[in-house]
């Protein structure tokens, strides 16, 4: 049975709230989760304020302003800049996307809550533990089991065609934005897999050069690993790649029902 | 270690929105099939049995709740025909997904209006 409410050491109890800079001329206000791993309190709500003036435009810059000029303590992950590592993942302002892509501009000055990926455990502040997504995306073997070598050595041949079924999948960047947006994976992820392992199963499914196909699809022929899909598309309405997670599933079952 | 807010923090959006409606609206028509299912067999016991129970629907309370179940059982119609389309792995891009959750509230309003008009 799915838990709605927050275990007793989870509830997120009031924070601190840090000074603005002095002269500071246009205030951005973020609320931001704090997790403090060595101690034994709660986790907290921690009220930040700092000068929009001196900032970059993103949700990232913000954060590193804050780390780098207000409270080295804050922790997160984030790595490329650019929304090609997926590291800075986040919960922010209700959704779930990267840091380095979502333009501060949007709230127009007001108040930015930000919280780790929801319904997974938290590390510390806004670093969550993706060790079970990790081992999800695993179990479906992502890599390539190739037909037959060609004889001359050579690559294997795909047509346009078949390598246009890939576009809208390879460019996932396993950032585990949408599964831990959909409240089915929230309730099973015990035994759902999750809409990003399973874009990432359906990118080798469709690979004309993969010859796993019966088995990968034999894997998920089960009541929960694909099926706990209820088609809520909380993913797709949250992927920060514009990618479509909802419809690959719908493929894969698709795929199933009629093999 | 702690586990992450999800259900307080997560904005409530019309994705998820209709899909907790789809199941409430399950739930509630199959309690609301039970009155029926009452009304059925009052009638079936003769005619004192049927008015007890008529009288009763005609309760502006219980109407309330017919009106309700109505809904419900439309609204469960339209928006489960909406999951079979996906099912063929139609109508899942975001904007289609937005307007085809729009239409079938709106649809199944209108239709439950009707009912009640020509009932």
């Amino acid at each position: 049975m799915a838990d709605f409410k927050l275990p007793a050491n989870s509830t997120i109890q009031p924070g601190k709230t840090w000074p603005a800079p002095d002269g500071a001329k246009q205030i951005q206000r973020l609320r931001i989760y704090r997790y403090n791993p060595n101690g034994v309190e709660n986790p907290r709500w921690d009220i930040y304020q700092l000068d929009a003036n001196n900032c970059g435009n993103r949700v990232l810059d913000a954060l590193l302003l804050i780390k780098n000029k207000i409270d080295p303590g804050l922790t997160f992950r984030r790595s490329c800049r650019e929304g090609i590592c997926g590291s800075c993942a986040m919960n922010i302002a209700g959704t779930n996307t990267l840091a380095c892509t979502k333009s501060l501009d949007e709230f127009k000055g007001k108040e930015i809550t930000i919280t780790p990926l929801p319904h997974l455990n938290v590390i510390k502040d806004l670093v969550p533990d993706l060790t079970h997504f990790y081992k999800q995306h695993a179990t479906v073997q992502p890599w390539l089991e190739p037909k037959q070598i060609p004889d001359n050595g050579r690559e294997q041949i795909q047509s346009p065609d078949e390598r246009k079924q890939l576009d809208g999948l390879y460019e996932c960047i396993l950032c585990a934005s949408c599964s831990t947006s959909c409240p089915s994976y929230w309730w099973n992820s015990d035994v759902y897999l999750g809409p990003a392992t399973l874009l990432q199963s359906y990118r080798w499914i469709v690979d004309s050069r993969d010859n796993r196909t019966e088995e990968r699809l034999d894997q998920m022929d089960d009541a929960f690993s694909l099926y706990r899909c209820h088609t809520i598309m909380n993913c797709t309405n949250t992927c920060p790649k514009g990618l479509n997670p909802a419809k690959a599933i719908a493929e894969i079952k698709k795929q199933l029902a009629w093999r | 270690m702690p586990l992450s807010p999800h259900l307080s923090v997560y904005k409530p959006q019309l994705t998820s929105i209709l899909s907790i409606l789809h199941r409430a609206s399950g739930v509630l028509l199959a309690l609301g099939t039970l009155l029926v299912t009452a009304w059925l067999l009052s009638a079936m016991a003769g005619e004192q049995s049927y008015n007890t129970l008529h009288s009763l629907f005609r309760l502006g309370f219980t109407q309330l709740v017919l009106f309700g179940w109505s809904w419900a059982t439309l609204y469960h119609l339209c928006n489960g025909i909406r999951h079979l389309i996906w099912d063929l792995g139609i109508g899942l891009e975001i904007k289609t997904v937005y307007w085809s959750g729009t239409s079938v509230v709106i649809f199944s309003a209108l239709l439950n209006l009707l009912l009640w008009r020509f009932s």
